[in-house]
């Protein structure tokens, strides 16, 4: 059950759009840098419709069922949030209007700011970062720029916990950074001995999600705060997983410097298939100067109590600078928006206790039939190994491709790396009971199934549009385009003499 | 399951084999190596010319799953790389100690050969490992 | 609470379950002092309330929607046709994830695949990612993969003073960790005084198309200069214009960014955008992002799956190119729909319509007393105007007296363009928008 390439339903003449005539006198082309051809589909509406709305049926969506996906808070995306974006003052408004002209949007900006360094205890907040990882990417510069501003250059290190996501290396890396990894402890915690041994004056800071992703809240996270701080280093912590801590825990008031949101996972915009996300970034008194900016401000105190204050751009004092043209992903800052708005204090809180009730819940229900490495109460998500010694021809990824055929989501797997056959589930609080039960009889049959017929995981999924597919083809064959490429360099005209 | 361990090599901790020919040596990945890395689809290979230290990166091994680095088992310049590799990666994963191998290199200090693994010790090393 | 479903009775039946006796028992390694704080957040309010309060802030906001618009300056209010909007609203693509089970997101990947198709066909390259944030951040991943390139010995990169301004605070901000230096962007510079700046420590060259005032320069031979240095040229271009100039790939560049906006993706104060990337197949091993590549699977099926994988921080963690993890997938599915829409008649036309109309603009606004267009070099959609006031003065009387939104203050990125204004013309604004604003400078002038 596949669909044909867009191109492959193209007939020389169609269009799928009728464009206005000219309406001003005709202007001659400049002769010689004009291209010759587009080879764009030439496709009627009908078509196109039916091809993308075809392709959509190839996709599981949350829309469709559960989406159990271990650190990436699956939750439901209300249908509100879409709205809210699409109303036409907002979608409509040009980035580069005058400030006065766009009150609206920056009163919008300027509120959530405010409510997410609320939620994690802050003093203030960028909207900029455009996804979690750009995020991270911002409080490292910032970091990096706070000691630099203090004349201290010798900080090149950051410590992550091995259990990370991959993108904390990546970000610390990119930042200017050297990341030293630290090992985790027998019950999944940081090792405070390495801890301890790994700092000193050379350390810029250390990067760690709380609740960790093991799903776990970390036991000594004050003594780690306290070592790292005692060495000079700020504190970073990765909000992937914040949908665990809304009005559990401020991370600004036990003690971290810095922090990231997703708010595609936490705040309930739309995944998308893989963007666009939205990383704000949330930073204590220390770290405020430093700021990717511009970020909304009040730069005129209302009048009157009925007033409405004027609101502006300001460029923090030491800003790390601009992350991106613009002011951030404004469509899902407008969907986050609403989504605080309908939830309020109250119920953001009801939100993250939820979310940890239904992965304890499935926890206390998989206990018996799958292994679980850190068996202890966890936030709102868990890790359980996909393997067991009397099926040792099964491994997690038999058993994430046999839950597509019950028309499930698989979780997470092979992550994190310090769980061999790592399976992470994340049921979020938006699942009720019936879907959750209905998950856990699937997870002990295909346990069942694992003892009893390993063939049938092996070889699924079956029921899916496409089988397992061939990575290693697509790796060496590298055809990422249907479109065939003129031979440029066959053009001599085109040459310059160098000489 | 160490593979195979021509006795005439030496080896590295990290999986690579050299075999020295006076001043010259042939370097590659371990038979091991390629078995862990599974389907070889890619390798980057440094210029001719270029001068490593003993432990530098001078290449990637890619397979669809991971990326491997690979380490200068000793110091030298590079004379020569492989490059019928570029067309056919596959080769390291069928051939890892003949038609797979990756650089060519003179040696800068053929002391540090001393430092290396012998067949026998990297069988066992590769024995603590599983 | 709205989208929490548990009821009374399957809360009291969860808790006994895992054995205990509240929620608020399973929170017990969280340091008691710290636990529970008070959320000062307003709230909470019904759907309908929200919306109403919405429906306030949207409209003081002065949009596309109820005024005529000639600002671009990287934003453009381009026809959105209503086929996009449609689709982008089908939950099986907008509520799905990064499509790591191919089994289950042949949509997404096949969308994406088609997206690169058609994004090679628009630049003239061999391959294009999945995309980046936007046009700025696509822009600082070419510089990464330009010092990659380059081996890590190559540490200084070019640009050009008509690379948008935002985009070159973008790269300087993404490369502040690292030791990379900067120049040609102090002083407005020739393409022949650019060239100069070559030498064998350049990694990249970076000019614009059209550049930020509007203009298209002739890059023939460009390429050859820069890469007979040892270094690459990234072209950042316009998707629109592309449909009638000659693509990059043509002229030799290495890596074609941009930003996507114009195809068929809202204003929306900014983003999100869509940055596009394109290259040559020789880097594109090098290159950063998502990639989708074609492929069979176990039952002899085409089908599609992100390749290249171990480029990607998941997997090479610290030694990654880039730690980006996702694309503006919601954003690339927006061109694909867009261009298969307008197809190869449809987005020519859009460009003949941009550049006519914009040229229209431009000689009506140079036969008024006081203000001269700079007719130097050919232009695409957007020109430069020398106003005999300021701007900014402009451009309130225009909004204020006729409901116009005016064009782009120059003088705030160019001090060497003091009172001039960037004005952006597409298919959009019809002649009599164009007339009026004719009309209202001509009344400001006065």
């Amino acid at each position: 059950m596949t669909e044909p390439l867009i191109y492959e339903l193209s007939s020389p003449g169609r269009c799928g759009v009728l464009l206005p005539e000219l309406d001003v006198p005709e202007t001659a082309l400049p002769e010689g840098l004009l291209r010759d051809d587009l080879d764009l589909p030439e496709v009627s509406e009908v078509q196109v419709i039916r091809h993308f709305v075809k392709l959509s049926t190839l996709n599981y969506s949350i829309d469709k069922g559960f989406y159990p996906l271990g650190s990436c808070t699956m939750k439901y995306n209300p249908k509100v949030n879409e709205d809210a974006a699409r109303l036409p003052g907002l979608a409509g408004l040009h980035p580069l209007v005058d400030e006065q002209d766009a009150q609206g949007a920056l009163a919008m900006m300027y509120h959530l700011q405010g409510w997410l360094a609320e939620i994690a205890g802050f003093a203030g907040c960028s909207l900029q970062p455009a996804a979690g990882a750009q995020g991270e990417f911002a409080g490292l510069l910032m970091i990096r720029a706070y000691h630099l501003d203090r004349g201290d250059t010798k900080r090149t290190r950051i410590l992550i916990p091995n259990s990370a996501h991959g993108t904390n290396p990546a970000s610390v890396t990119m930042a200017g950074f050297e990341a030293v990894e630290l090992p985790s402890d027998e019950n999944g915690d940081v090792d405070l001995e390495a801890l301890r041994v790994a700092c000193d004056d050379t350390v810029a800071g250390m990067m760690i999600t709380v609740p960790s992703t093991l799903g776990l809240f970390e036991v000594h996270l004050p003594e780690v705060i306290e070592l790292v701080h005692a060495c000079g280093g700020l504190m970073y912590m990765d909000g992937a997983n914040m949908n665990a801590m809304m009005g559990v825990l401020k991370p600004g008031e036990i003690g971290f410097d810095v922090q990231h949101y997703n708010l595609h996972k936490t705040f309930s915009t739309p995944h998308g298939g893989g963007g666009p996300g939205s990383g704000p970034v949330a930073v204590n008194e220390k770290l405020l100067p430093f700021l990717p900016g511009p970020i909304a401000g009040v730069v005129e105190e209302a009048s009157g109590d009925d007033e409405a204050p004027l609101y502006g751009w300001v460029m923090p004092e030491k800003s790390i600078g601009r992350l991106k043209a613009f002011h951030g992903n404004f469509g899902m800052i407008i969907r986050a928006f609403t989504y605080i708005r309908i939830h309020g204090g109250t119920g953001l809180k009801a939100v993250s206790q939820y979310a940890v009730l239904n992965a304890n819940y499935l926890l206390s229900q998989l206990r018996d039939t799958y292994t679980v490495p850190h068996d202890r109460f966890c936030g709102h998500e868990f890790v359980i190994e996909g393997h067991w010694k009397d099926a040792p021809g099964v491994h997690a990824l038999d058993i994430s491709k046999r839950l597509m055929d019950y028309g499930l989501h698989p979780p997470t797997n092979y992550f994190p790396l310090i769980v061999p056959e790592a399976l992470m589930i994340e049921p979020t609080e938006t699942e009720p009971k019936e879907t959750l039960d209905a998950f856990v009889e699937v997870m002990k049959t295909i346990a069942r199934e694992a003892h009893e017929d390993p063939e049938l995981l092996h070889s699924a999924p079956h029921v899916t549009p496409v089988g397992r597919v061939d990575e290693v083809l697509a790796a060496k064959q590298l055809a990422l385009c249907c479109v065939p490429i003129p031979d440029w360099s066959a053009r001599t005209e085109l040459k310059t003499d160098l000489a | 399951m160490s593979g195979n361990i021509p006795a005439d090599l030496k080896f590295t901790e990290s999986d690579e084999w050299i075999r020295v020919e006076g001043n010259e040596a042939t370097i590659g990945v371990s038979d091991y190596a390629q078995e862990q890395l599974n389907d070889i689809v890619y390798v980057e290979l440094p210029d001719v010319g270029a001068e490593y230290k003993k432990g530098d990166t001078f290449g990637v091994v890619e397979s669809v799953k991971a990326a491997s680095d690979m380490h200068m088992p000793v110091s030298g310049t590079i004379t020569a790389v492989n490059e019928a590799l570029e067309d056919a990666p596959e080769t390291v994963n069928s051939d890892p100690y003949g038609a797979g191998w990756f650089v060519k290199i003179t040696l800068a200090n053929p002391s540090e050969l001393a430092g290396l693994m012998d067949a026998a010790a990297y069988a066992k090393y590769l024995e603590g490992r599983e | 609470m709205t989208y929490i479903p548990h009821t009374e009775s399957d809360r009291r039946a969860m808790l006994d379950a895992i054995g205990v006796d509240s929620i608020e028992a399973l929170f017990g390694a969280v340091p008691e002092q710290y636990r529970f704080p008070h959320l000062d957040i307003p709230g909470p309010l019904s759907e309908m309330e929200v919306m109403a309060e919405l429906r306030g802030l949207q409209a003081i906001n002065a949009s596309a929607q109820d005024y005529s618009i000639f600002l671009g300056a990287g934003a453009y209010n381009h026809f959105v046709p209503s086929a996009v909007n449609h689709i982008l609203l089908r939950g099986e693509f907008y509520t799905a994830y990064t499509p790591y089970q191919p089994e289950i997101s042949q949509g997404t990947l096949q969308a994406i695949f088609e997206y690169q198709s058609m994004m090679c066909a628009l630049t003239g390259m061999e391959a294009a990612n999945a995309s980046h944030y936007d046009g700025a951040t696509s822009l600082a991943e070419a510089v990464i993969v330009a010092l990659n390139e380059g081996r890590g010995k190559r540490r200084k990169v070019i640009l050009s003073r008509t690379v948008n301004p935002q985009y070159r605070q973008v790269v300087r901000t993404y490369m502040q960790g690292q030791n990379v230096t900067f120049i040609g962007d102090d002083s407005a510079r020739s393409l022949d005084e650019l060239v100069g700046l070559l030498d064998g420590e350049t990694a990249l060259l970076v000019v614009a198309y059209p550049n930020f005032l509007g203009q298209i320069e002739d890059l023939k031979g460009l390429a050859d200069k820069v890469h007979a240095a040892g270094a690459l040229l990234a072209i950042v271009a316009d998707p629109i214009a592309l449909a009638l100039f000659k693509t990059p790939g043509e002229l030799g560049a290495d890596m074609v960014v941009g930003d996507g906006q114009p195809l068929g993706i809202p204003l929306s104060f900014g983003g999100p955008y869509l940055g596009f990337f394109a290259c040559t197949k020789k880097l594109v091993r090098k290159i950063s992002g998502r990639i989708i590549g074609e492929t069979q699977d176990n039952r002899g099926q085409r089908a599609f799956v992100m390749t290249l994988r171990p480029r990607e921080q998941d997997i090479r963690r610290e030694k990654a190119s880039s730690n980006i993890c996702t694309n503006q997938g919601l954003m690339s599915l927006s061109a694909a729909i867009y261009l298969s829409l307008m197809g190869k008649c449809g987005l020519s036309k859009v460009a003949h319509l941009c550049y006519q109309k914009a040229h229209y603009a431009a000689q009506q606004i140079d036969a008024l007393d006081g203000f001269e267009v700079e007719f130097g070099k050919p232009f695409f959609k957007e020109f430069v105007v020398r106003c005999p006031i300021p701007v900014d003065e402009i451009n309130a009387y225009l909004l204020e007296e006729w409901g116009i939104i005016g064009g782009y203050d120059l003088g705030r990125d160019y001090p060497e363009m003091k009172d001039c204004m960037l004005i952006a013309v597409t298919e959009m604004n019809t002649r009599e928008e164009i007339d009026a604003l004719v009309e209202a400078l001509k009344e400001v002038a006065e």
